[in-house]
């Protein structure tokens, strides 16, 4: 790839957060007509340079260029005025408006002033058919599927006619086919020149579509690699800052399947537990020391079968008997009571409290489990804190942080830290993974082994079947909001035959 | 003005590699967003239909012209509150600076100053408190509540300032403005008030949906931050929205005026309070992102129109109208909360 002068330079970009050093003199550049992946663990500062980039944070120091003219840019604004388009990790769009307006937002097609709201329609259109998305413009965003929120968000960035199209993590909600449909849009976009950025914590994907990589560690650049120089191995070394042989270690430690016994009573046992329109009734049984975990597409009920055994939403049918106790959940915190804690996919709507440091964050449920009127010793709180940062690895290990400025993947080591912290018997994880780099996936998906190894229930959720297989000793497999198969998970038990299962609807 | 916008059913996707995801999802049936405006209109046509069984002569063209003609100052009090509340904000300084703007056109012509200078001033005093708040709400991060409340202040102590009695308007224009019926037919009537009010109506419905301003004031309320990315002007656009809300109250004040043909520094007490009832009833949701210009205008008929049937029925109190009132809010807030909570789910 010899290619003339960069689109994007940026030298020695430094920036500063209270009590985080996000970036600390990187270079990055970016070439016209490439793929370019953006690799690092959560806080190793990806997002941070994408937003430094897009001027929604200001440089502390440093220099960028686009086209070889120097640019501050003072907001995305001014950013996609000079051909700099971003989707972002998050769906950043009105769910109140519709498909089509979204597409079109700020660049709505005119006449004499006024919106001509047929081409608007019909541009839109078009877009949408440039990514084969088959939907009606006009129906309200807010209907439909993250996954199509992320096309559509994909769809609004070919709008501006971008000559530097950023992805930040667009496909953690998209499936294999719509991942391919995404690469091709990015193929074709990438042949016409476009300088793509490309931000995903699945190294397949990045070694399939990129052609060059920068990774970046705690901040700083580690360096800058042509795809085929670097194997899979050594990148994710490189990324975690060991070297091939530690993390080899690193993966012996996981521990293999177990054959947990399933004697005595359950833990949990719901008996035709059920909510109309969400999920239609199943009996399930989680045992002392079992990781349990729940597999089945985007939308299948895994999240709404979870709700249920926290009381997040209420049954209409069913019996739920949680250590010994039984009958209706009608709150979580009735849910928290009989020790059961549950850690919720979204992150930022229903886990984290942005505003609030680390250490508050972590203390949440021990303090409302303690009840408001007896306040925890500080003393004891830092014990508590400092146990959790160190055990969970925290970065940065620093208690008074804004966890608004730590990375997902931190914010989501926090959200356990707060559950772990009460002791809970019964422990329930939807999608924990979810946007989380290796190092950090693999030290989660350690410790929950470690944690069902200690006698606690684990319900285990995530879109990736390698994971739920990893871990479960049993696998529930959901499909149409309705739990049609269960399946012990012995030694031999493979992907393919839980795809299958979920293929089938269980009836094979 | 073209409905095609307004009523825009949504068909129900096609199966496929996208229906597949969007399979478990309502389908069919009318846009959910026009649902609390159509329940508005169909409780105003309840009411209509209410009082013309009871009592002789109510669906006349006298009693709705009479209607418009009462509550021209609140329409367009209702359709500046529209822009904020769809923005997610709010303003309480709009009956304040309605009084503010009525003293102070009073004073003027007593002074003696001519009408084509007196009003744009009186209306730019709205504006201006309008472009403080604004400014107060987005480069200073104030909560809107706060912020509109200090200004409501002062407004209010610049209207007490001004004069604390009240002083009646002799000027030939407004005498004019005020006494000058249009016939419409038989019954049907209106004054150059309401005229002025359906303009503003007209206007506010052409500038939400018709232009790129407009369509921001939506995305602001669907999320700020997200508007923030997409790169939409955030900044200028909840700036203008209060100097909007400011310029009606400003014409409110001038329409009152006109219609008590006087000025009076404790009128408008409350006053933004029943804007604010107008424009929730009329559909628009307090959390912002949704709402209708329209909407607002049948809240404002609704709330006169309750005060009509209580005059008609004769032996109720008046404050009955503000029970009805809060009825009727409490039922429109609890169901925008139903919706909300099913979209969720």
């Amino acid at each position: 790839m010899t290619t003339p002068a960069p689109a994007v330079e940026m030298t020695g970009i430094s920036i500063e957060f209270p009590g985080v050093k996000a970036l600390d003199g990187v270079d990055f550049r970016l070439y016209p007509g490439e793929v370019h992946s953006l690799m690092g663990e959560n806080g190793a500062g990806k997002s941070t340079l994408i937003k430094a980039l897009t001027g929604v944070y200001g440089i502390d120091s440093g220099r960028i260029t686009v086209y070889g003219e120097p640019k501050t840019f003072s907001g995305p604004a001014q950013a996609q005025e000079a051909g700099i388009s971003t989707v972002y990790q998050e769906v950043n769009l009105c769910e109140n408006l519709s498909v089509a307006e979204n597409i079109m937002l700020g660049h709505e097609p005119r006449r004499g002033g006024r919106i001509d709201w047929r081409s608007l329609r019909r541009e839109a259109g078009t877009y949408l058919a440039r990514l084969g998305l088959d939907i009606d413009p006009r129906s309200a965003l807010g209907s439909h599927s993250l996954a199509i929120q992320q096309l559509v968000a994909i769809s609004r960035a070919m709008v501006v006619d971008a000559k530097v199209l950023i992805l930040d993590e667009p496909t953690s909600s998209l499936d294999a086919g719509e991942v391919a449909q995404l690469f091709a849009v990015m193929r074709s976009l990438r042949d016409q020149g476009v300088a793509i950025l490309f931000v995903s914590h699945f190294i397949e994907q990045v070694y399939e579509i990129s052609d060059r990589l920068t990774v970046l560690r705690n901040g700083q650049l580690v360096g800058e690699y042509l795809v085929g120089d670097l194997s899979r191995r050594e990148l994710v070394a490189k990324m975690i800052g060991q070297s091939v042989e530690e993390l080899s270690a690193l993966d012996a430690a996981v521990p293999a399947r177990s054959s947990a016994s399933t004697g005595g009573e359950p833990t949990v046992k719901a008996i035709g537990l059920g909510r109309r329109g969400a999920i239609s009734p199943f009996d399930l049984d989680v045992y002392e020391g079992e990781v349990v975990g729940l597999a089945g597409l985007l939308g299948s009920g895994r999240s709404e079968l979870a709700r249920l055994l926290y009381g997040a939403d209420h049954a209409d049918t069913g019996q739920l008997t949680i250590g010994g106790h039984s009958g209706r959940l009608r709150t979580p915190r009735a849910a928290m009571k009989l020790g059961v804690a549950f850690s919720s996919e979204h992150r930022k709507a229903e886990g984290i409290v942005g505003d609030l440091t680390v250490r508050e964050n972590i203390m949440l449920a021990l303090q409302a489990d303690r009840g408001w009127a007896r306040r925890i010793p500080s003393r004891k709180a830092d014990e508590v804190v400092a146990k959790y940062i160190d055990a969970l690895g925290i970065r940065p290990a620093n208690p008074e942080a804004l966890v608004r400025n730590l990375s997902g993947g931190n914010q989501q080591k926090v959200l356990l830290a707060r559950w772990l912290a009460t002791a809970p018997k019964v422990l329930i994880l939807d999608e924990p993974t979810r946007g989380i780099d290796v190092g950090a996936k693999g030290e989660i998906m350690r410790l929950v082994a470690q944690l069902a190894a200690d006698g606690m229930s684990v319900v285990f959720i995530s879109a990736e079947l390698e994971e739920v297989l990893r871990l479960s000793h049993r696998i529930a497999v959901m499909r149409d909001r309705t739990k049609v198969a269960e399946i012990t998970n012995d030694s031999t038990t493979s992907v393919d035959d839980v795809v299958e299962l979920i293929a089938s609807g269980g009836r094979s | 003005m073209s409905a095609d916008q307004l009523v825009t059913p949504t068909k129900s996707t096609g199966p496929g590699l996208v229906g597949r995801l969007t399979g478990p999802l309502r389908g069919g049936g009318l846009d959910r967003r026009f649902l609390p405006v159509i329940g508005t209109i169909v409780v105003l046509a309840l009411m209509f239909a209410i009082g013309g069984s009871r009592y002789e002569n109510f669906l006349s063209g006298r009693v709705v012209s009479n209607l418009f003609i009462n509550n021209a100052h609140l329409i367009v009090l209702a359709v500046g509150l529209t822009f904020v509340i769809i923005t997610g904000g709010i303003d309480l300084s709009v009956g304040a600076v309605v009084a503010l703007s009525g003293i102070m056109a009073a004073s003027l012509f007593q002074a003696g100053w001519d009408a084509p200078v007196v009003i744009p001033m009186i209306i730019l005093v709205g504006s201006v408190i309008g472009l403080v708040v604004g400014v107060m709400v987005h480069v200073f991060e104030v909560q809107p509540f706060i912020a509109t409340l200090a200004a409501m202040f002062l407004a209010r102590g610049l209207a007490y300032v001004i004069s604390l009695s009240s002083i009646t308007i002799t000027d030939p224009t407004i005498v004019w403005l005020s006494s000058t019926r249009l016939r419409i037919g038989e019954t049907w009537s209106a004054t150059p008030s309401v005229i002025i009010a359906l303009v503003v109506v007209a206007v506010g419905f052409y500038v939400l949906h018709h232009t790129r301003f407009g369509r921001t004031v939506y995305a602001i309320g669907g999320g700020e931050q997200s508007a923030q990315l997409m790169g939409l002007p955030v900044a200028r656009t909840k700036v203008l929205v209060y100097v909007i809300s400011g310029t009606c109250a400003g014409i409110g004040g001038f329409l009152f005026a006109v219609g008590s043909r006087s000025g009076y520094s404790l009128t408008g007490v409350g006053m933004e309070l029943d804007a604010i009832a107008a424009v929730v009833i009329g559909g628009t949701i307090l959390t912002g992102g949704s709402g209708f210009v329209l909407g607002s205008l049948v809240g404002v008929l609704i709330l006169g129109l309750i005060q009509t049937i209580i005059t008609f029925e004769g032996t109720l109190s008046s404050w009955w109208t503000r029970i009805v009132i809060g009825a009727l809010l409490l039922a429109f807030v609890i169901l925008q909360r139903l919706l909300v909570i099913r979209r969720r789910h």
